[in-house]
């Protein structure tokens, strides 16, 4: 990791400075649609979770999903935006198959959301991020293509799902910082349960505005938007392929053309989609079935009071009580799972100990069985109790994570298969005694070696007693005797 | 005993039912003098003979046997329309009858679900006839653009009965329906029923659900009662109107009881008559006529006063640009790939897109569509959209204003009578003429009533038209109730088309 900014396309003569502005779409967590009552559950047959609204029959009517408008106002507020309480739908004509009404209901002049900001933790430091505004609209259905050679297969399952639309201002400056910021709204929208940012189901996409210029320039070059990324990871390369090909081209004297690109994942590189000449002319108009969404500052009122704690006061939060070093603070409040799993064992086990242990061991089991920490084997309530036999002394760390992992496989709490399989500690200071003994009569040579003042192998002796007790010898005892025997 | 009622039941055939208004039938089925199966019948009859009119897009003539069967074996008279067999204009979806808003493009479409507005009046126990004729996707003020052709005014053959609702106006003229229901995006309610000597009603924008009518314009479009008299109006608002939460822009409140509340009292009511619809080369005819209505008023104890509407000469390009912008982007739908028609030519997404909708609709809807999306297109959006929209903002000051001074306005419903078939057709400028006192109502959102109340030259109908604030209906039906009695408007048809 690097402690200062340096992302620049460099070239033979110059440096790059690269402009990235997104546009996230998320999906609101909605059991329906944003007007219609269809569910919007993931993975069902083609076509089972369309009304007649959704499918746009003659004579149907858009009712706005109140539960929907609360959610963009939720999150708006997680942005720290400004909320709108007079906002307008209007429609965005176009003509596809997968677009029942010919139109789709977006929100343009007057969004739900205004300005906000986003704050990044990067290695050089925090970075604030503007958002733009944040706006509602209703998603399309899918064409399938590549289902039969003659056909187009439409699926209208999508179709009217709401999405919540945020833009953010031309404030990133790396693939990093977009990783960042990404990164960063999804554990937002998640604390909030506004959007589960689920990238393989499309909960989560993004249009890339990228725009390159030479360091210490004022303006803005000429822009290309990518569409509809839809992994953290192909944002990123996205991007590097996309600025690279702008400054290649602005260095051999050529000009960037505004366009929509798309991004070729497996080529790595992007591809003009349309020109702006091509560009589509929506026809925005407000749309007339929808009466201006009128809220009252008491909704917004209302749901700021219930608003959860947000990852930036928690990280804060987390620092200042708990004594953490900032990454372990990052680590921890990633995921609302993780840091109410990390307080729940902190009520009645050691900090220290504890972080350590989540971080580290825990960390590694979820990882390697692509677990969530909610389905984690192991519960906060076991962690805690084992984290506490190891403060007082009851079992070693080196037995303790044996005890883990026996609770991965079993989900048992600690203390029964630490009984169940004779783990307990060696605390017998007689049976320890002989122990010793018998360990520092194999070894006279080495007891002369250490009196002459290797004090080094002190070491030595203690790491065969605990070999010799399976590891279960109570350490603090065996430091007390072995001293005490050295001495003799 | 059994004789007499033998014998009176055809007394009442012989006075003939078409001649008499929906609330007299009711009367009748509630005494038990008709049932439900001889009203349906009586009404089939009717419509058999009425080909040459052309008023119906489809029947369910089983479907009405039926239903008025099993309204006779427990016959219920808690609705407001107990076994009336009635028909609606064809835009109103109606659940597994075929609904084609006049259109190619859904010559074959059957819903499965039916539109609140019908729901309402089956809830009131009435039954389906049929689905009438309609201007395509209600576009049109002669009935001419509908794909099944055009429909007959039954006061003459050759003559137009207006539209968008001219199937509604003819079949409630030549008696083939009690009553009916239309849908007013710019007078398509109001106009028809000027042309056909019959009561129109466009409510408040919101008193009616759109949920289920196949949309023109959303911000204008409003359905309303189609009646013989105003009293049948004020029974047909009732039972159609009402709060629906499926439509974000249905308005939440009570129903009113506009039937139990109509009276003809209008003593020291204020009527405003705006300068502004004094039109050039306005028929003397329709002059006389305002005038007349407002001698009426005048000794009916109503006070007249001179209001001015200073931005009615707007109303009518606004509206050719809003309603024609919405238009665009509501027929996005009609598509090929869901439902309707599709085009068997083209041989990519885009070609069957562009052959079935050029097959599909006709001229006057692309001409709108054309119109509306040019309106929207960026770099015309201010110019023309949004400019338009500001003018709507001032065209409903106006009237805001003037509402502070008057309670309703008096204005003729239409600047001519029913004109000839074709006379039009080519000229849709001066088609698009004939809703200049109607559009404004609709751009303002305001409910307005228009009734018959004289003839011209040739004897045709003319309409007087009422308009109030928001939410008034009552105010417009008691003023439209004490003008009709004054009026006294007979109308008799010589049935030439059966």
């Amino acid at each position: 990791m690097k402690d200062k900014f340096d992302y620049f396309i460099k070239t033979e003569n110059n440096k790059w400075e690269v402009i990235i502005g997104l546009e996230v779409h998320a999906q609101v967590t909605s059991k329906s649609k944003l007007f219609s009552s269809s569910s919007t559950k993931f993975g069902g047959k083609p076509n089972t979770q369309v009304s007649l609204v959704d499918s746009a029959f003659p004579g149907m009517l858009p009712v706005i999903n109140k539960f929907c408008i609360e959610q963009a106002v939720k999150t708006g507020l997680g942005l720290n935006a400004k909320i709108n309480l007079r906002s307008i739908f209007d429609r965005k004509n176009y003509f596809y198959a997968d677009l029942p009404a010919g139109y789709q209901i977006s929100q343009y002049k007057n969004p739900i959301v205004g300005e906000g900001s986003v704050t990044l933790d990067m290695p050089y430091g925090t970075k604030k991020v503007g958002i733009e505004r944040l706006h509602l609209e209703q998603d399309a259905g899918k064409s399938i293509h590549d289902l039969s050679p003659d056909n187009t297969f439409v699926d209208l399952n999508r179709s009217g799902v709401a999405l919540m639309e945020i833009v953010s201002k031309p404030d990133l400056r790396s693939p990093d910082e977009v990783n960042s910021y990404v990164k960063k709204l999804r554990t937002i929208m998640r604390y909030l349960g506004t959007c589960d940012g689920n990238m393989q189901e499309g909960s989560l996409r993004a249009d890339v505005n990228v725009s390159v210029r030479k360091e210490g320039e004022k303006k803005f070059g000429t822009r290309c938007e990518i569409k509809n990324v839809n992994s953290i990871k192909f944002m990123e390369m996205a991007i590097e392929s996309e600025a690279k090909r702008q400054v290649e081209l602005i260095e051999s004297g050529k000009k960037i053309v505004q366009e929509t690109r798309l991004f070729d994942t497996k080529k790595n590189e992007t591809r003009s989609m349309r020109s702006k000449e091509e560009a589509h002319d929506y026809r925005y108009f407000p749309d007339p079935d929808l009466l201006p969404l009128e809220i009252k500052q008491s909704f917004v009122d209302n749901l700021k009071n219930k608003l959860p704690e947000l990852p930036d006061k928690k990280k804060e939060r987390f620092i200042n009580k708990f004594k953490l070093t900032p990454y372990e603070a990052n680590v921890l409040i990633s995921e609302n799972n993780i840091s109410e799993y990390f307080e729940e064992v902190i009520k009645s086990a050691d900090i220290k100990l504890a972080k350590n242990w989540i971080i580290v061991e825990l960390f590694a089991v979820l990882n390697d069985k692509n677990l969530d920490i909610k389905d984690s084997p192991v519960s906060s309530k076991n962690l805690a109790n084992l984290v506490n036999l190891i403060s007082s002394g009851e079992i070693s760390g080196k037995i303790a994570k044996k005890v883990f992992e026996l609770m991965v496989q079993s989900g048992d709490e600690p203390s029964k298969i630490i009984k169940d399989k004779g783990l307990q500690q060696q605390s017998d200071p007689k049976e320890l005694e002989k122990i010793v003994k018998n360990v520092l009569e194999k070894n006279l040579d080495k007891i002369t070696q250490y009196k002459a003042g290797k004090e080094k192998l002190y070491g030595f002796f203690v790491g065969e007693v605990m070999k010799a007790s399976s590891g279960k010898a109570n350490p603090k005892l065996v430091n007390d005797i072995l001293k005490k025997e050295l001495k003799k | 005993m059994r004789t007499f009622l033998l014998f009176q039941r055809l007394l009442i055939k012989m006075n003939d039912l078409n001649d008499i208004s929906l609330s007299e039938i009711i009367k009748l089925i509630k005494s038990k003098k008709i049932s439900s199966l001889e009203l349906a019948n009586h009404f089939i009859n009717n419509i058999k003979k009425a080909k040459k009119l052309n008023s119906f897009i489809t029947t369910c003539f089983d479907q009405t046997i039926k239903d008025s069967k099993s309204f006779d074996k427990k016959q219920n008279f808690d609705g407001l329309l107990p076994g009336i067999p009635i028909a609606v204009k064809d835009l109103f979806c109606t659940k597994n009858i075929k609904t084609t808003a006049g259109s190619k493009i859904l010559e074959n479409f059957v819903p499965t679900y039916e539109s609140t507005v019908t729901n309402n009046l089956w809830k009131e126990g009435a039954i389906l006839l049929g689905k009438l004729n309609c201007d395509e996707f209600a576009m049109g003020s002669s009935n001419e653009t509908s794909f099944f052709g055009n429909v007959v005014n039954p006061l003459e053959n050759n003559f137009v009965p207006g539209g968008s609702s001219g199937g509604s106006a003819t079949a409630l003229a030549a008696s083939l329906t009690p009553a009916t229901i239309g849908t007013d995006t710019g007078g398509s309610i109001r106009q028809p029923a000027s042309f056909t000597g019959t009561v129109g009603l466009k409510p408040t924008y919101g008193l009616c659900s759109r949920w289920g009518i196949v949309a023109f314009a959303s911000s204008l479009d409003q359905a309303g009662p189609m009646t013989k008299n105003v009293e049948d109006c004020a029974l047909m608002l009732e039972a159609m109107s009402g709060y629906d939460k499926k439509d974000s822009t249905s308005i939440n409140r009570k129903k009113e009881n506009y039937f139990k509340n109509l009276k003809k009292s209008i003593k020291g009511i204020k009527i405003g008559i705006p300068k502004e619809y004094r039109v050039d080369n306005m028929p003397k005819e329709i002059e006389q006529l305002w005038k007349n209505g407002i001698d009426i008023l005048k000794k009916s104890g109503a006070k007249i006063i001179d209001i001015s509407l200073p931005h009615t000469k707007y109303a009518l390009p606004t509206y050719y640009i809003v309603a024609p912008a919405e238009a665009s982007s509501n027929l996005a739908r009609y598509d090929g790939i869901k439902y309707g028609y599709r085009s068997k030519k083209g041989n990519n997404l885009i070609e069957m897109y562009e052959h079935t909708r050029a097959e599909g609709f006709g001229d006057e809807v692309k001409r709108r569509v054309l119109i509306g999306t040019y309106v929207l297109s960026s770099g015309y959006y201010d110019a023309y959209y949004l400019k338009a929209q500001k003018v709507r903002k001032l065209i409903k000051g106006d009237f805001d204003n003037s509402f502070k001074k008057v309670d309703a306005i008096l204005t003729p419903s239409t600047p001519s009578s029913a004109f000839k078939i074709g006379e039009k057709t080519n000229d849709p400028i001066s088609m698009y003429l004939n809703d200049i006192f109607t559009v404004p109502v609709n751009l303002a959102g305001l409910p307005a009533i228009s009734i018959p109340a004289g003839k011209d030259h040739k004897g045709h109908p003319l309409g007087l038209q009422l308009i109030s604030k928001a939410l008034e209906e009552q105010k417009i039906l008691n003023i439209a109730f004490a003008m009709e009695k004054e009026i006294d408007f007979k109308q008799s048809l010589n049935r030439w088309w059966e």
